[in-house]
């Protein structure tokens, strides 16, 4: 090995003597490629030679990289029983080698379990379940607190409250506008194509008041809800829980569940219905616009077919699901939330799971409602 | 020419490796602390001082780039750190080892992970030649058989010295500690303490450590800057031996040996 022609680290053995002699030449720094290593069965005591020296005299500059190689030395030498002369390296290198342990890391062994799908179905089927008991027991509380909260027992406070609700209410305005009124005239233009086929461009106003005020109108504004404030609220949680906030609530006697819980999903179950008459009204303005725009009807007729086409009981059906979505969406984003781990990565898991769950749990429960109102008749 | 202290850059020991003269800071109109000159060696333990909420921290984390000064210099051996473009800073910051007050360790990775990740960002080494660097850094730290572990399981303690060795991950040759015995009980913090400067001897590196700690800055700190919380201003500069027993200024003094203020 040639270390004079580039700085290059090497190292060479050779015996002496009575002794090992190991050269080490070139710089030894961490910005190159690849380190020399010392193979761990490197050395061996022979009767010739019972102890190590180093020479030193070629060796530029070093860092980290030098007393990796060192360390592999020094654990060569003690497994094969030959004692190191430490005195001939330099003194800083001496002093690191003395606080390094006398033997690596055992390699981890990997945890790999075997998969076995009845143990997992097993126990998918009792974290299903314990979820579900979980999830029962906080709403039966918050139900008992929101019970409690208009006699003044609950422990809530009415300036989170009102501060939950101006978050998932006005300040969630513009994005509710804009989506109902695009959905509005989305359905306005696919139903203007064809009606105009038979002349009856005018029930226009019936398609889309009574696709928004029986379905979209509430799943469209819950579905924004679980993206925006669900979501918020999962992370919230999580960062809390990861910041020992949620224990020291715990611990100052403040029950979670009035404290955050309760408002967060009061908030959304006060906001929610308003929202969704709102997002009715802006959607038959979309329709309104297009129908007036591209079929010629008048505004006033546009209007009083409106009124005709959708009856009441349609509005209260619409109402009470997007309770029950405020409720759902609140819940399960604070529970998401709450059972989070404790590091930066699963507040982000927290929220996305909050959102997909939020988003399919609002869709399944409105076909439920669709099968019950079947089966109702309404 | 064996080197017996790791070779850096330019070897004369005399010039300083880090000046500030004249630096003010301030967030916004809030100002911290102004009028600050210091120069600290080559070598040294260099201590922050000062009472609680004087702006320490501010001043490591302007030191450290994460904070503009509103007026002064901040020189890094002779190269002015703000004068220099984003590309050279960045060379610059690599330079440097941070300690963070409670770790900063990056939860969603082991704490091998964390030792390696500036190593697999900011050099060219192969897998195998960082795992034996990271075995080695944790080693030095003692923290080698928590290699596979996350920092939610690690002790107040065990996540100061795995921020320690990730401090160490590029071979800096400036180590800053915010508060490094902060949280720790008395056994803890002196162990750290001799591991501070056992890694200051071994790897040549300059220390600049923010701290209260009376003991362990008497321990480890061989020259000091005083920070006062009322004037807004450094008050005193001299190691915290020297404080604690010549300086002019009761306040310091004081607080170098632990009496209220208000007696001395």
């Amino acid at each position: 090995m040639d270390a004079a022609s580039d700085s290059s680290p090497n190292w060479q053995l050779e015996i002496v003597g009575e002794r090992y002699r190991l050269t080490l030449s070139g710089d030894w720094t961490t910005q190159r490629g690849s380190l020399p290593r010392f193979p761990a069965d490197g050395l061996m005591a022979t009767r010739a030679a019972r102890a190590l020296v180093f020479d030193t005299g070629l060796l530029g500059q070093w860092n980290s990289a030098l007393i990796t190689f060192l360390w592999e030395v020094q654990l060569a030498a003690e497994s094969a029983g030959i004692t190191i002369d430490s005195e001939s390296l330099p003194s800083s290198a001496r002093k690191l080698l003395g606080l390094l342990p006398a033997s690596r890391s055992p390699q981890a062994p990997l945890r790999r379990h075997k998969f076995n799908p009845v143990a997992a179905l097993g126990g998918w089927t009792l974290d299903s379940l314990a979820e579900l008991g979980i999830l029962t027991e906080l709403t039966t509380t918050t139900a008992w607190n929101t019970l409690r909260a208009p006699v003044g027992r609950s422990r809530m406070r009415g300036v989170d409250l009102l501060a939950n609700v101006r978050d998932a209410g006005p300040d969630s305005l513009l994005i509710v506008s804009i989506v109902n009124f695009l959905l509005g005239a989305i359905l306005a233009f696919v139903g203007a194509v064809q009606l105009e086929k038979f002349a009856a461009g005018v029930y226009v106003a019936d398609l889309v008041g009574i696709a928004m005020v029986r379905e979209m109108a509430a799943v469209m504004t819950a579905i924004i809800m679980a993206g925006r404030t669900g979501g918020a609220y999962a992370a919230r949680i999580a960062t809390m829980l990861g910041n020992e906030e949620i224990d020291a609530l715990t611990v100052s006697g403040i029950p979670v569940s009035s404290y955050i819980i309760l408002p967060s999903v009061l908030a959304l179950i006060i906001t929610m219905p308003l929202l969704y008459l709102y997002g009715c009204l802006v959607s038959m303005i979309g329709g309104s616009v297009v129908a007036v725009a591209m079929l010629h009807v008048s505004l006033a007729g546009y209007v009083t077919q409106t009124l005709g086409a959708v009856p009441f009981n349609q509005f209260v059906f619409g109402f009470i699901k997007s309770i029950v979505f405020a409720a759902y969406i609140g819940l399960t984003s604070c529970r998401i939330g709450l059972k989070a781990g404790r590091s930066a990565a699963d507040v982000g898991i927290a929220a996305t799971r909050a959102v997909v769950l939020g988003v399919v749990g609002v869709i399944a429960i409105d076909s439920l409602f669709a099968v019950i109102a079947n089966a109702v008749g309404i | 020419m064996a080197s017996d202290a790791p070779a850096r850059g330019p070897a004369s020991t005399s010039a300083p490796i880090l000046t500030l003269r004249d630096v003010t800071l301030a967030y916004g109109p809030k100002l911290i602390q102004r009028d600050i000159s210091m120069a600290v060696r080559r070598g040294s333990v260099f201590a922050v001082m000062g009472g609680s909420g004087c702006g320490k921290s501010t001043v490591l984390r302007s030191m450290i780039g994460l904070l503009r000064p509103a007026a002064g210099q901040y020189r890094l051996e002779g190269e002015d750190y703000w004068a220099a473009n984003d590309q050279r800073r960045t060379r610059l910051a690599m330079r440097f080892g941070v300690l963070f007050q409670s770790g900063a360790l990056w939860s969603s990775m082991t704490v091998g992970e964390n030792v390696a990740l500036p190593m697999q960002m900011n050099t060219r080494l192969d897998a195998a030649s960082i795992r034996a660097q990271v075995e080695l850094k944790l080693g030095l730290v003692g923290m080698l058989q928590a290699i596979d572990q996350y920092p939610s399981e690690l002790s107040g303690g065990m996540k100061k010295r795995a921020g320690l060795a990730r401090a160490l991950a590029l071979d800096p040759d400036i180590l800053f500690f915010d508060e490094p015995s902060a949280g720790l009980d008395p056994i803890t913090s002196a162990r750290l303490d001799e591991l501070i400067l056992n890694l200051r001897d071994g790897l040549g590196a300059t220390i600049i450590i923010v701290s209260h700690e009376l003991p362990s800055l008497f321990t480890i700190a061989d020259d000091g800057i005083y920070f006062d919380a009322v004037t807004k201003t450094p008050i005193a500069h001299g190691s915290p031996g020297y404080l604690r027993d010549h300086c002019g200024h009761p306040q310091v003094r004081a607080f170098m040996q632990r009496l209220p203020s208000n007696t001395a």
